[in-house]
């Protein structure tokens, strides 16, 4: 047996080249992923929600068209209402409820003196999310047109974004036991629609943007308006502004 | 040249690990796995996937724009079709759109959820206490949703 040094060189170059083309028979079989909306481009949108405190009602409509879009269980919410009601001193222990997460409205208040507005919440698709970094499995993630999605087949229930999130925006769903929260109604966004809460929202309290295309009326309502965004201290790239927030609302 | 067997040996044993783990990180990453970050790319078609519940505004403009013209005229220009009348999807995209004809909203329970009084609400918005106001005789007795000023 004679087997020179360029022998076993060009035998182990042989297998390696091979490795690839077996890779792409493989991926060949179990076929390609679909794109589903072949018009919507991933990198040329980057989605954030305004929200203007000074509109809302509290009518619950937002609460009542999310369930219904997103079919989320009763006593769940990806988005919720609450009312504070804060006294005019000392204000450090403002009065929040949030009734069935406002889904039925809200009762008239028995402090009518207190000062009192309504607070929509929901995801706020952080740029930054805990919720991503704590995921022992990677099944909750960032996409490049700025939403926080979960892939719910990698989910385990572990509950550690849950406990993460610092806006309490993430639930288990009990049928599933997989968490779900706000997508930002990506199934319609990317078909050219706005969301289910922003489309029946009767003041246009709550206005989906898209930050990435420059005619947007986001960027005007965000140059116009002093705008906040929930917990900044926590530096979490929260993509939900706020108009006229109030220095008590957590 | 016989040490060159071992090392041949050796190459071997090294190409079919090599071979070995690349084909079994083919068959445990996903297709497409990264394509658009860390993230299998199929998890954004399932929650793409979802059908929509709400139609949306245009989709009621196409068959019902006598409505929509007596909607812009009024006060309530701003409130897109569905936020009182509901999800439309079923109604509006179907092939026979008679087969899920929508309801027509209690007004009774349909205008209070945005105009009861209540202090949290914005001081500009028009509220009444519909109790006082009509003594439980229906809101559109009076008012015509669409165009909310008096008869």
């Amino acid at each position: 047996m004679s087997i020179t040094r360029r022998d076993v060189i060009t035998q182990s170059a042989k297998l390696l080249i091979l490795t690839p083309a077996a890779a792409a028979f493989l991926d060949y079989l179990r076929g390609e992923t679909t794109e589903l909306e072949p018009k919507y481009k991933i990198a040329e949108h980057y989605w954030a929600m305004t929200i203007d405190i000074d509109k809302c009602i509290g009518c619950g409509n937002c609460v009542r068209a999310c369930a219904s879009e997103n079919d989320v269980p009763d006593g769940y919410f990806r988005t919720w209402v609450e009312r504070y009601q804060i006294d005019a001193w000392p204000d450090e222990h403002p009065r929040v409820d949030s009734p069935n997460g406002g889904h039925d409205g809200f009762p008239q208040s028995k402090a009518p003196g207190a000062k009192s507005f309504f607070v929509p919440k929901l995801c706020n698709h952080c740029a930054h999310s805990p919720c991503v970094q704590v995921c022992p499995v990677g099944a909750t993630f960032e996409t490049q047109d700025g939403l926080v999605l979960v892939d719910k087949s990698y989910c385990l229930g572990c509950r550690y974004c849950v406990q993460a999130c610092p806006y309490g925006c993430r639930y288990i769903d009990p049928r599933k036991q997989t968490v779900d929260k706000c997508s930002f109604c990506y199934h319609r966004i990317s078909k050219g629609l706005t969301t289910a809460c922003c489309e029946t929202c009767p003041t246009s309290a709550r206005t989906i943007g898209d930050l990435k295309n420059p005619k947007d009326p986001i960027h005007e309502f965000l140059r116009d308006n002093s705008v906040q965004v929930l917990k900044p201290h926590m530096a979490t790239g929260a993509k939900a502004y706020y108009k006229s927030l109030d220095q008590s609302v957590r | 040249m016989k040490d060159a067997a071992h090392l041949l040996r050796l190459a071997a044993l090294f190409a079919a690990g090599i071979i070995f783990f690349l084909l079994v990180r083919q068959i445990a990453v996903p297709a497409g796995f990264g394509k658009y970050g860390h993230f299998r790319p199929g998890a954004i078609d399932d929650v793409r996937a979802r059908p929509i519940s709400f139609a949306g505004k245009a989709q009621c403009e196409m068959c019902h724009p006598d409505q929509l013209k007596a909607l812009l005229s009024g006060k309530h220009a701003h409130v897109a079709c569905e936020a009182c009348h509901g999800p439309q999807a079923k109604h509006a995209l179907a092939d026979d759109p008679m087969a899920n004809k929508p309801v027509l909203p209690d007004t009774r329970v349909l205008c209070v959820r945005c105009h009861e009084a209540n202090s949290a609400k914005p001081k500009k918005f028009p509220q009444v206490a519909s109790a006082d106001h009509s003594g439980g005789e229906a809101c559109k007795s009076c008012h015509v949703p669409h165009r909310p000023q008096m008869n």
